[in-house]
């Protein structure tokens, strides 16, 4: 008898993207850049991190008719973000068949109090995280992947650096508790007892783990490798440089070749300029962080 | 294993398991002194592209035509096609049976594993859609073969190393330790190695 959407079904094809870069589209034309750059997956959606800071507004699902021209476009997996919390866009989103229903900060969330019930649905869904915490609240809600959140469409790195050492600190913090230890660690996490165990007992996650959110070059992509990343989804750093064809293909060489400096240091050569970046102060100050979001 | 993307990790931990020292192949001079070679799951365009760039292509051509065994699994059966590397006489369809959605796992009786069912997790899978009268098919779905053996090629179109069993790992390895010139002459199966001996007399 096959199954289908089992737990082994949904983190599978989140293990086969390790090792790889997943880069945001927003239509055909720069689907196809991305799979001939070596991608592993697109993300489909509307206006770039970068795009959604600078108009403001309500971010929300992507028109599906894009959606679909980018499924036709490429053969790679296709992922599309919904709302936190809106599962009637995720129902909209897994009746298009999108390989992976990303939850996303990125967009304006839909609910304050609520995620989606992940395990009600078929389709895989990945979550950000700033924290372990809040990373073993989403996998008790079903997600089969966790990314960092970092602070997407600013191209600075640096709240990634935070949120994959908070995860991976808490987890070997975790694997060296006594058994005894470990409600009053999930408690402390606001974060279910059985997954807490899981991840004492393993030394890991149960899904795998994804960096996003200010990767901005070849560089970035080998120090969240380095720290622990699994993968590497890049957002605005690749369609706000100058030059995302050769950006892309350095981002994938550096995300497969990140234990070689010398092959980061070549993939970094003759790229144009890289996104601007943004300060991440100067964005608190003015209430613009989106990492926040659906904790 | 092959470690330009994919989940070679998960290949490790079922490699070392059964005793083997497995070490990452990103570069081809990392094939020297290897006896066998995991193409592991993961996106094969990415794969494909990741082994031109890096000269791995032609390398593991070599590799192969030297008579070492080489494991590929779902992108790994893709990229030894003929299409592609060519290492073994066979044609695949790239996700066969559909999107995410479509993905399943089941069990599976495989040729050469002995009577009980493999767990076969298939993600996005490919299947064998034409192959040459020298290609042995070890297990079937929906009457398309998803695993198949042709010479020191062993491809498969599932994941079995995010289960427990490593029955698939064990037989690769056989083929590994058994000398080239009987594991890639077609006649000549059955002699020496545990798990090569029932290949091919299940029916």
């Amino acid at each position: 008898m096959a199954e289908r959407a089992t737990f082994r079904v949904k983190t599978g094809l989140a293990e086969m993207l390790k090792g790889g870069v997943i880069m945001d589209v927003v239509d055909a034309d720069q689907a196809r850049i991305a799979e001939d750059a070596g991608a592993c997956a697109v993300m489909a959606l509307e206006r770039v991190p970068a795009d959604i800071r600078r108009d403001g507004g309500v971010a929300r699902m992507s028109n599906p008719a894009m959606i679909k021209g980018i499924q036709e476009a490429v053969t790679i997996p296709v992922m599309a973000k919904a709302r936190i919390g809106h599962f009637a866009e995720a129902q909209v989103l897994q009746s298009l068949e999108v390989d992976y229903i990303d939850e996303s900060e990125v967009l304006t969330p839909a609910d304050e109090a609520n995620h989606i019930d992940k395990l009600s649905f078929e389709v895989p869904f990945v979550c950000g995280a700033t924290n372990l915490g809040e990373a073993l609240r989403r996998i008790g809600e079903g997600a089969a992947m966790i990314r960092s959140k970092g602070e997407a469409g600013t191209g600075n790195i640096v709240e990634a650096v935070r949120h994959m050492r908070e995860i991976t600190d808490g987890i070997r913090e975790l694997a060296g508790m006594r058994r005894e230890q470990l409600a009053g660690a999930a408690k402390d996490h606001r974060a279910p007892l059985d997954v807490v165990q899981e991840v004492a007992e393993q030394g890991r996650l149960p899904v795998p783990l994804f960096c996003a959110g200010g990767i901005a070059t070849p560089a970035d992509a080998a120090l969240m490798m380095q720290l622990g990343a699994e993968g590497n989804f890049v957002g605005s750093g690749i369609f706000k440089s100058e030059d995302p064809e050769r950006r892309a293909r350095a981002i994938v060489e550096a995300t497969t070749h990140f234990q070689d400096p010398g092959r980061v240091a070549q993939a970094s050569m003759a790229l144009g300029e890289a996104m601007p970046g943004l300060e991440i102060e100067a964005l608190a100050a003015e209430g613009g962080l989106l990492q926040g979001r659906g904790a | 294993m092959l470690a330009l993307q994919g989940d070679f990790e998960a290949h490790r931990r079922m490699l070392q398991g059964l005793g083997a020292e497995a070490s990452e192949v990103r570069a081809p001079h990392q094939l020297e002194g290897l006896d066998g070679l995991v193409i592991p799951g993961g996106e094969s365009t990415t794969i494909s592209k990741g082994m031109a760039r890096d000269g791995l292509d032609e390398a593991i051509v070599g590799f192969h035509a030297s008579g070492r065994p080489i494991l590929g699994s779902c992108a790994g059966m893709i990229v030894c096609d003929r299409e592609h590397l060519g290492l073994g006489d066979y044609l695949c369809r790239r996700n066969a049976f559909g999107r995410q959605l479509a993905s399943f796992e089941q069990d599976l009786q495989v040729e050469g594993l002995g009577p009980d069912p493999l767990r076969a997790v298939f993600i996005r899978a490919p299947w064998v859609e034409r192959h040459g009268p020298g290609v042995e098919v070890l297990a079937e779905v929906e009457r398309h073969p998803v695993a198949v053996r042709d010479g020191n090629l062993l491809a498969v179109a599932f994941h079995s190393e995010l289960t427990d069993d490593s029955r698939l790992h064990a037989l690769f390895m056989a083929l590994a330790s058994t000398p080239a010139s009987s594991a890639s002459r077609p006649g000549v199966r059955g002699e020496g190695a545990d798990g090569l001996a029932t290949l091919g007399e299940e029916s």
